[in-house]
């Protein structure tokens, strides 16, 4: 592989493994998002830098130009992180229908509490008694 | 009127943007079923529905936004558990479902105990005139005939939304329903859960009012979406998790 494009690369890679740990480092990124996108910064540093293990996995796969399998191994990152998301996306929406679910009942329920209170008798004192107790 | 003194009873009307048909239906179920408590499910409207069946008297839990009919229904069997009835029907917001027919579904299911879920079907009766699009009515046919297969009983109307459960039906339920368009899907885990089901014929009216879920345009997807929840449905590896099992809605755990 001519140099230009594995210095390239090796920039490239180096760039993601930066950005990421600084997010990591800021609270920006989870642990467990990072490590998909730091494995996939690793492999792809890793490749370009050892190019005779691009050139074996290159031949293994049948790939005429070595650059090529590092794109392919890229690639197939690029979409295993997006396969990742839609998971993590899928059990987020879980996740806000259990949320919104379980607020409309409570929700429901302090209504027909604070209903119930409201027709008690002794309420007004209680209210009272409880304002003062809580102070100014 | 029957009576049916040592159930607790719940009717479930989910209702998005249905402030057309709500009070109607209310006061029909109020009319027709009146030892059942009333419990609309505003699954996020932007119209009166919510300030109308309030109005109405009856109970509302208020979703914070649009879930989807899925999830509008769960939260009422989830309501149901929690406030221990052990008898639920759902009557759809928008008056096509009959009240009057509550009772026949609930003598359904009394004559035969073992039954879990009374379903109305629109197909049953031989003069059958429901006059849906026939992009819909295929797919209707379609799930039938699969459901028929699977579950080894005639299964005539499986997308029918107008069913009454029991408590056993009530759990299962609230733990786990599907997602976007559930009846199909429902069925199968009925299945899957060895709970017994069963149809009875029932008259449905035309949409009162509002927007149907599923417009004509919508009917192929909405069958594409339903065939593949079928099929991965049958090679699920755990349906619903069993007590005990890990929490199907849970933090993530590894990357």
């Amino acid at each position: 592989m001519e140099s230009r494009i594995q210095v390239v690369a090796i920039a490239g890679a180096v760039a993601l493994l930066v950005i990421v740990l600084e997010l990591v480092r800021r609270r920006r990124l989870m642990e467990r998002y990072a490590l998909l996108w730091l494995l996939s910064a690793v492999v792809i540093l890793g490749l370009a830098v050892w190019q005779d293990a691009l050139q074996q996995l290159a031949q293994a796969m049948g790939i005429l130009s070595a650059p090529n399998a590092l794109f392919f191994v890229a690639l197939a990152f690029v979409l295993l992180l997006l396969l990742h998301f839609s998971a993590a996306m899928s059990r987020l929406s879980d996740q806000s229908k259990v949320i919104a679910q379980r607020h409309a009942i409570l929700e429901q329920r302090v209504r027909e509490l604070e209903e119930a209170r409201a027709r008690l008798p002794s309420s007004r004192e209680g209210e009272e008694a409880s304002l003062a107790r809580w102070g100014r | 009127m029957l009576h049916y003194p040592h159930n607790r009873c719940l009717a479930v009307v989910p209702a998005y943007n249905e402030q057309d048909s709500i009070l109607s239906v209310i006061q029909s179920v109020r009319e027709h079923a009146s030892d059942f408590d009333i419990l609309v499910v505003d699954d996020g409207s932007t119209d009166e529905t919510l300030h109308f069946a309030e109005a109405a008297g009856a109970r509302v839990l208020r979703l914070p936004y649009n879930l989807g009919i899925g999830g509008a229904v769960q939260a009422g069997f989830s309501f149901a558990l929690e406030h221990g009835y052990d008898r639920m029907v759902q009557v759809d917001g928008d008056g096509q479902h009959d009240p009057s027919e509550i009772h026949r579904l609930m003598k359904a299911m009394e004559a035969d105990r073992s039954i879990d879920v009374v379903c109305g079907s629109r197909f049953l009766t031989p003069d059958h005139q429901y006059p849906a699009p026939i992009s819909r009515r295929t797919g209707i046919h379609i799930f039938a005939f699969i459901l028929s297969r699977i579950m080894g009983q005639r299964v005539s109307d499986p997308t029918s939304g107008f069913r009454l459960y029991n408590d056993r039906a009530i759990a299962l339920f609230a733990r786990d329903y599907p997602h976007d368009y559930p009846e199909v899907e429902a069925v199968l885990m009925v299945h899957h859960h060895r709970l017994k089901m069963t149809e009875i014929p029932v008259r449905m009216f035309l949409r009162s009012g509002g927007v149907s879920s599923i417009g004509s345009g919508k009917s192929f997807y909405y069958m594409v979406k339903v065939l593949l929840a079928l099929f991965v449905g049958l090679a699920r590896v755990r349906p619903v998790p069993e007590p005990g099992e890990a929490n199907p809605v849970a933090a993530e755990q590894g990357i």
